[in-house]
């Protein structure tokens, strides 16, 4: 039997939550997460099919951890200096750039 | 090396650019340098005419059979239009180079002496160059174009010699006037250009008149347009009615501009124009009409004028009007050697009465220069008896008189009586000419009563410039009397040039303008009636007999001892004022065309064209337009990741709904 199906059912699953999660969330942290979420739901999106068509999927999941990996140490270290400065990981609170 | 002197010709008029160049330079860098100055600026003008007398002399032992046409660089390659910047040597351009340098040449010596004082010196002789140089070019031309720099070029320099003194406002104005009528003139030589290649697709004299037989139909709609659109060119650089206007003004500047552009050179440019165009007119039976017409009449309008004004270049001014009218009358009637011969002459008697003006000018405003005086240097009622203190000025200037009043044997008889012959045996073909001969035998009147008037009021009778003043007058230095003497000479025997065959002469002139001349009278539209000797003899009598009589007339009505200094002068009254004020045209125009213009200018281009529409509407409205725009925009710059958030997922969504659908 395969696992394409479930596959890719939790994997629009994680999609969802982590969308839902970037949209109501707002604290800067649990947003990141929340986008890591929704990369790694790719991630499992592509190794699915790459059983079904060809491995070029899992190769690419290499390159989005690797990204995502990146992603996430950048991103961090721009939160941490946020709190640095504002004493909050907020976002309702971060809003410099209102036109 | 046998062409040299003719393969040279772009010498004639590259010396005077030359010139500009240099005393150009001299008068940013070194103002003060009027030795110089005045060798350069001479000195180029005399080599031009060397040059030029050289060229012709060689043109004329060749004798080539077509115009000589010098190519020197290719200028507006545009596809169908080629024109190459050209010059072109033939019988008439030879006349205009000559006439052109020689009393070019004769005014730049007479400058150095008149404007010897003046803090302007450098700047006067480059402008004076520079003019020398586009007259050149506008005679040497090969084609329209090239003919239209020159064209333009005398305007600016007009322009420039005519608001000299441009501190005062009244000259600064003369000069915008002149540029701006003569700006209207210029706008009938382009449009009768673009006709001209849009019938022919060719703009060079060679083409355009070999082609002109076969392209246009004689007397047709077209070919009167561009005639006459050439002509009214021709009516603003030669003022003639409606385009005069500017040149009494033009009297604003230096004297010897007066002599060498306002008189000799520039204004007879249009008359170049339409003999160099006569293959053209001589299509047209109507255009040719009204350049003699219009000739006739301004010939007489303007004499009429000149019966009472009391500023002696004025009076010579519309003197010059009035004898351009002549020419005009020359060049429609088809006469074009006439019409050539008289602007020789003229040359010489014009340059020789606004140099003696001059002359007088000069003496003049010394003597009220030293005694701090503050009366008019240029009014004729200030002057009077001048004869004793200026003796050769007064016998030169008389010599003048009798030959632009028309007495044989000086040179304005031969010329003069050759136009009104020429018009009178028109006649015969159309009864109209007889109308124009008419006037210009009015017009032969007036001239010999103006100008003994002028002589009259100028030179004799009691001195009225003032007791102090009185013992300053003096003849001007030899540097300034010399070129008068020249003229002097030039005014007797230039006669001598074209000796109608009736006195037993040669006619050269008119057979050395044959082979120009010949082009024009193709159809005989321009073909003169030979007239039977006992004809030609009663009207050269009574042309005599009416130059005899306007002089006898202002010397038996005339009284100068009755005269009172310009000061205490009383007004004019009745038809003296008419013609006083110059038959109120100025007034006119001021009413017809200057003040409407200026009303819609204020009142709808710059209250409502330019305040409301493109300072408002435009300018301001694009600026509301730009702001409401970033309000908008900013509006959704929120600063929240999260609004940011909101959209972006949305779009996405509606970007994959899309897609799959």
């Amino acid at each position: 039997m395969t696992l394409l199906g479930p596959s890719l059912a939790v994997s629009a699953i994680l999609f969802a939550l982590g969308v839902f999660g970037v949209l109501l969330r707002r604290n800067a942290i649990v947003i990141l997460m929340c986008v890591e979420l929704m990369l790694n739901a790719v991630n499992l999106t592509f190794v699915a099919l790459a059983e079904a068509r060809c491995v070029a999927g899992q190769i690419f999941v290499f390159f989005v951890m690797a990204v995502a990996a990146a992603e996430a140490a950048v991103g961090l270290a721009i939160i941490l200096a946020t709190y640095r400065h504002r004493q909050t990981v907020d976002l309702r609170y971060i809003n410099l750039l209102k036109g | 090396m046998a062409l040299a002197p003719l393969s040279a010709l772009w010498l004639v008029p590259a010396l005077p650019l030359a010139g500009f160049v240099l005393n150009g330079t001299l008068a940013l860098a070194a103002p003060g340098a009027k030795r110089t100055v005045s060798l350069v600026g001479v000195g180029v003008l005399v080599l031009a005419f060397l040059a030029a007398a050289l060229a012709v002399a060689q043109y004329t032992a060749l004798a080539p059979a077509a115009p000589l046409v010098f190519r020197y660089w290719e200028w507006l390659p545009a596809r169908d239009l080629q024109v190459d910047f050209a010059l072109q040597l033939d019988q008439l351009s030879a006349v205009m180079i000559l006439v052109v340098t020689g009393v070019g040449a004769l005014i730049h010596l007479f400058s150095v002496g008149y404007m010897r004082e003046d803090p302007g010196y450098a700047r006067y002789f480059a402008y004076l160059n520079l003019f020398v140089f586009f007259m050149l070019t506008l005679v040497l031309g090969a084609s329209f174009p090239v003919m239209f720099v020159g064209w333009e070029g005398v305007g600016l320099c007009s322009y420039l010699l005519i608001g000299f003194w441009f501190t005062e406002q009244v000259n600064a104005d003369a000069g915008k006037k002149a540029f701006i009528v003569n700006r209207i003139g210029d706008f009938g030589f382009l449009v009768a250009m673009f006709l001209i290649f849009r019938q022919t697709g060719s703009l060079d004299y060679s083409d355009v008149f070999t082609k002109a037989g076969a392209v246009f139909v004689a007397g047709g709609p077209v070919i009167t347009a561009v005639t006459l659109f050439l002509f009214l060119g021709a009516t603003g650089k030669s003022a003639q009615i409606p385009l005069y206007v500017w040149l009494p003004d033009a009297m604003q500047g230096p004297t010897p501009v007066s002599a060498l552009i306002h008189a000799a050179t520039m204004v007879t440019a249009g008359v170049y124009l339409v003999a160099r165009c006569g293959v053209l007119f001589a299509l047209s039976p109507l255009a040719s009409a009204a350049v003699a017409g219009v000739g006739a009449l301004t010939a007489l309008f303007a004499a009429t004028i000149a019966l009472k004004q009391w500023d002696i270049k004025r009076v010579l001014a519309y003197s010059t009007i009035s004898q351009l009218g002549y020419m005009f009358l020359g060049v429609g009637t088809g006469a074009y050697a006439a019409g050539i011969f008289h602007l020789t002459t003229h040359a010489f008697f014009k340059a020789l009465l606004f140099l003696g003006s001059g002359s007088v000018i000069h003496a003049m405003h010394r003597a009220y220069h030293l005694t701090h005086a503050h009366d008019d240097a240029q009014d004729m009622r200030n002057m009077g008896g001048l004869a004793h203190y200026l003796p050769w000025t007064a016998a030169l200037m008389w010599i003048a008189t009798l030959a632009i009043a028309g007495i044989p044997p000086l040179a304005g008889f031969f010329s003069k009586d050759a136009i009104l012959t020429a018009a009178f045996a028109h006649g015969a073909a159309r009864p109209i000419w007889y109308v124009f001969w008419g006037m210009g035998m009015a017009a032969a009147l007036l001239t010999a009563f103006y100008m003994t008037r002028l002589m009259l009021y100028t030179f004799h009778g009691p001195n009225r410039t003032g007791e102090r003043e009185r013992t300053q007058l003096h003849e001007a230095p030899w540097g300034m009397t010399g070129p008068l003497l020249v003229l002097g000479v030039l005014t007797v025997v230039g006669g001598a040039l074209n000796v109608p065959t009736l006195f037993g002469g040669a006619a050269r002139l008119e057979r050395w303008l044959e082979p120009v001349t010949r082009l024009a009278r193709g159809d005989g539209a321009g073909g003169g009636v030979e007239l039977a000797a006992a004809t030609e003899w009663a009207l050269v009598g009574s042309a005599v007999l009416v130059a005899a009589l306007g002089i006898v007339g202002a010397l038996k009505l005339l009284n100068p001892a009755a005269l009172v200094p310009a000061r205490l002068a009383p007004p004019e009254r009745g038809l003296g004022r008419f013609l006083w004020k110059k038959w109120y045209v100025d007034e006119l125009y001021d009413a017809v065309i200057v003040r409407p213009v200026v009303w819609v200018s204020r009142e709808v281009f710059w209250k409502v064209v330019d305040v409301r529409l493109v300072d408002r509407l435009l300018v301001n409205g694009s600026a509301v337009l730009a702001r409401v725009l970033g309000w908008v925009g900013s509006r959704l710059q929120t600063g929240e990741v999260g609004v940011y958030v909101v959209v972006f997922v949305v779009g996405v969504l509606v970007v994959l709904v899309s897609a799959v659908r």
